[in-house]
């Protein structure tokens, strides 16, 4: 078991919404670990669309990623990278 | 007459008769449950998010066929709400409290749809939107109430409504829309892509349609000014018939651009053509930039109908679109129907599969009298030699040497009724079913191009129903199995000197696109507003960078490991463009 924390600025043009934050939840499902979105201290479950959404987290909000489990650090460096792309 | 602003959603002028969608607001009742039946309630619950999913599976199909696998994506977001495990699991507690699921799931919802719509942001606004649809639905399902049925719409119409979901918006019948009028909304609510897409004139956020319009008004709607007058004067009508007619000129100069050659850059030319279905979608050809039509489906004109429509009918429809995509041609493809759409029931027997049945060709071959009447009038229509025939559902060369001699006789009869047209037209054969792609060395050789329909070939080929939500996961276009079959088809093809194309969704999704155009793909085509995206795409590539992933990902072992090296392969090709075109 494995214990990441790491703190990523969402770089998405339209932050964590929609679209972006469809394709962030998927991602997050693929891993076997938690994961754990926290923003300005609320923390939700990363792998619920609903959640995710009710953040409203907009391009440039600094946003902490913690996740536990086996596969963490895979799944950490994807999430990571989608946050950190332009792309979604 | 009233004026009435709104938020442009939807550029463009439309005149018609208001037609309102009523909003149904259900009763949603609240219930003290026994223990006994918290666990009944609980699987009441995921029974409805079953079927639910089942309905939006269903729907995204619908809408993918008419507007693309992107827009289908739409509902990415809504089946994540239907397997979110926050609201399930909130829901399931409120349950245990012993409150019927009703009440529980409605109040879920609700609580979410109220911390989105108190965020300050019109995004996530919309998005809240989404969830009440899904919200919605899954009510329907509890409380067995169906959606109201909007088929019996006969005239042109503005479509009125206090919101409309995607999901709603995609079983309108479009052929009858004219407009689109809301109260809510923004300029990126679905409504508004939606009908951007459809190249429909369309209002949002006008707040009190559904107030001042009742249904019957005659409408005007000006989509670049967010204007709708309800029961203009004449002499606002003739006003507006006028700038009706100069925005249409204009709209033309505009579409020049967009006249992209679709030609690799170390100078391979392909064709990207467009799948159309209804004549109101041939302007969509021009403003998409599409060179042609890769599919044109004809089953509209047989369908809905109390008789059979006459040669002339048919004549006259075909020669409309082969006119209308000059210079460019029409690959018109036969009757893709069931029997059951022609004929009383006693000589139908209710089929268990229809997709294994008594359809397409299988149907023409039995029934030469109604195949003829329409190869008579695509033969009529063929003139101006730009008109191709695609037969499709052709599993083996028997029934294409059949179907190719009926053409003969069509052929025959009309020389010697003195009635000219393409003596040489291109007969083709649709691609869809895996024996017809495994013996592609034997149909290539009594046709004259192929065309790869891939929505088909992958159900086929994968054994998978799509609309089946327990096996819908096995829908892959990414398999190596099916993508080894399309290479096998445009490898064959090309050795007997025949051109090949592809008319399914795959087509138009640039990872693949990518793909084909290494495979040696020569014709791509998609639904309308895919067309700029693969142009594009095509722009920016190399055949040769193209062609050296083939091998690779044909070597890969699973969907997921083909789909990541197609997007790192085309992230590396296109670089800063990448995000963009992946976009759409």
């Amino acid at each position: 078991m494995e214990r990441l924390e790491q703190e990523v600025v969402v770089n998405n043009i339209h932050g964590l919404h929609a679209r972006p934050a469809a394709i962030f939840v998927q991602i997050a499902n693929k891993f076997d670990s938690a994961v754990k979105i926290e923003r300005d201290g609320e923390v939700v479950d990363g792998k619920s669309i609903i959640a995710v959404l009710s953040l409203g987290i907009a391009k440039g909000t600094k946003i902490r990623l913690i996740l536990e489990g086996n596969d963490a650090k895979e799944a950490a460096s994807e999430l990571r990278k989608f946050l950190e792309g332009e792309g979604g | 007459m009233v004026r009435l602003k709104g938020i442009a959603a939807s550029v463009g002028i439309a005149f018609g008769k208001a037609y309102c969608l009523d909003r149904d607001e259900f009763f949603i009742p609240k219930r003290k449950i026994s223990y006994e039946e918290i666990s009944r309630e609980i699987y009441r619950l995921e029974e409805a998010l079953i079927a639910t999913r089942k309905e939006i599976v269903n729907l995204q199909q619908k809408i993918s066929g008419e507007l693309g696998f992107s827009e289908a994506k739409i509902f990415e977001a809504h089946l994540l709400v239907l397997e979110d495990r926050v609201l399930i699991e909130d829901v399931i507690q409120q349950i245990k409290k012993r409150v019927n699921v009703e009440y529980a799931f409605s109040q879920s919802i609700k609580k979410y749809i109220d911390t989105l719509v108190n965020i300050d942001d019109e995004y996530l606004k919309e998005r809240a939107a989404d969830i009440r649809d899904i919200g919605k639905r899954v009510l329907r399902k509890l409380l067995k109430k169906e959606l109201p049925q909007i088929y019996d719409i006969k005239e042109k119409v503005v479509v009125v409504a206090h919101d409309l979901s995607p999901a709603e918006t995609a079983v309108l019948p479009k052929d009858k829309i004219v407009g689109f009028i809301t109260d809510i909304g923004g300029s990126t609510s679905h409504t508004a892509i939606l009908a951007r897409n459809l190249s429909i004139p369309a209002i949002v956020g006008v707040e009190v349609a559904t107030q001042y319009i009742k249904g019957g008004e005659s409408i005007i709607l000006d989509g670049a000014e967010g204007i709708v007058i309800v029961n203009p004067t004449e002499r606002t009508i003739k006003a507006y018939q006028k700038k009706f007619t100069q925005i249409r000129r204009a709209t033309k100069i505009i579409a020049a651009p967009r006249k992209l050659k679709s030609q690799t850059l170390d100078g391979r030319k392909l064709i990207v053509s467009a799948n159309i279905e209804l004549p109101e979608e041939l302007p969509l050809l021009e403003n998409f930039g599409a060179e042609g039509v890769g599919l044109y489906r004809t089953e509209y004109i047989f369908l809905g109908k109390s008789q059979l429509p006459s040669e002339e009918d048919q004549f006259k429809a075909y020669t409309n679109v082969a006119r209308k995509v000059k210079p460019h041609s029409v690959i018109i493809r036969t009757m893709d129907i069931g029997g059951d759409k022609f004929l009383s029931r006693p000589e139908v027997p209710q089929e268990f599969a229809p997709f294994l049945g008594w359809r397409a060709i299988r149907f023409c071959l039995a029934r030469p009298d109604i195949f003829k009447v329409q190869l008579r009038a695509i033969l009529r229509a063929s003139v101006d030699k730009n008109i191709k025939i695609m037969f499709p559902m052709i599993s083996g060369v028997d029934e294409l040497r059949r179907a190719k001699m009926v053409l003969e006789e069509c052929k025959k009869e009309l020389k010697k009724e003195g009635k000219s047209f393409d003596e040489n037209i291109s007969v083709g054969v649709m691609i869809e079913v895996p024996s017809a792609a495994l013996t592609a060395d034997i149909l290539a050789k009594e046709c004259d191009f192929f065309s790869i329909g891939t929505n088909d070939l992958i159900q086929y080929s994968l054994a998978v129903d799509r609309a089946n939500e327990k096996v819908a996961y096995l829908y892959e276009p990414a398999h190596p199995g099916v993508l080894r079959l399309i290479r096998d088809v445009i490898y064959v093809a090309h050795s007997n000197g025949i051109w090949v194309g592809m008319c399914g969704e795959m087509a138009g999704e640039a990872l693949f696109a990518f793909l084909l155009v290494g495979m040696g793909l020569d014709e791509f085509s998609m639904p309308p507003p895919r067309v700029p995206i693969v142009k594009r795409l095509i722009n920016k590539i190399k055949f040769s960078e193209a062609r050296k992933i083939v091998d690779p990902v044909l070597n890969l072992s699973t969907p997921k490991e083909v789909v990541r090296y197609l997007n790192n392969a085309l992230k590396e090709a296109l670089k800063d463009d990448f995000y963009s075109i992946m976009r759409g």
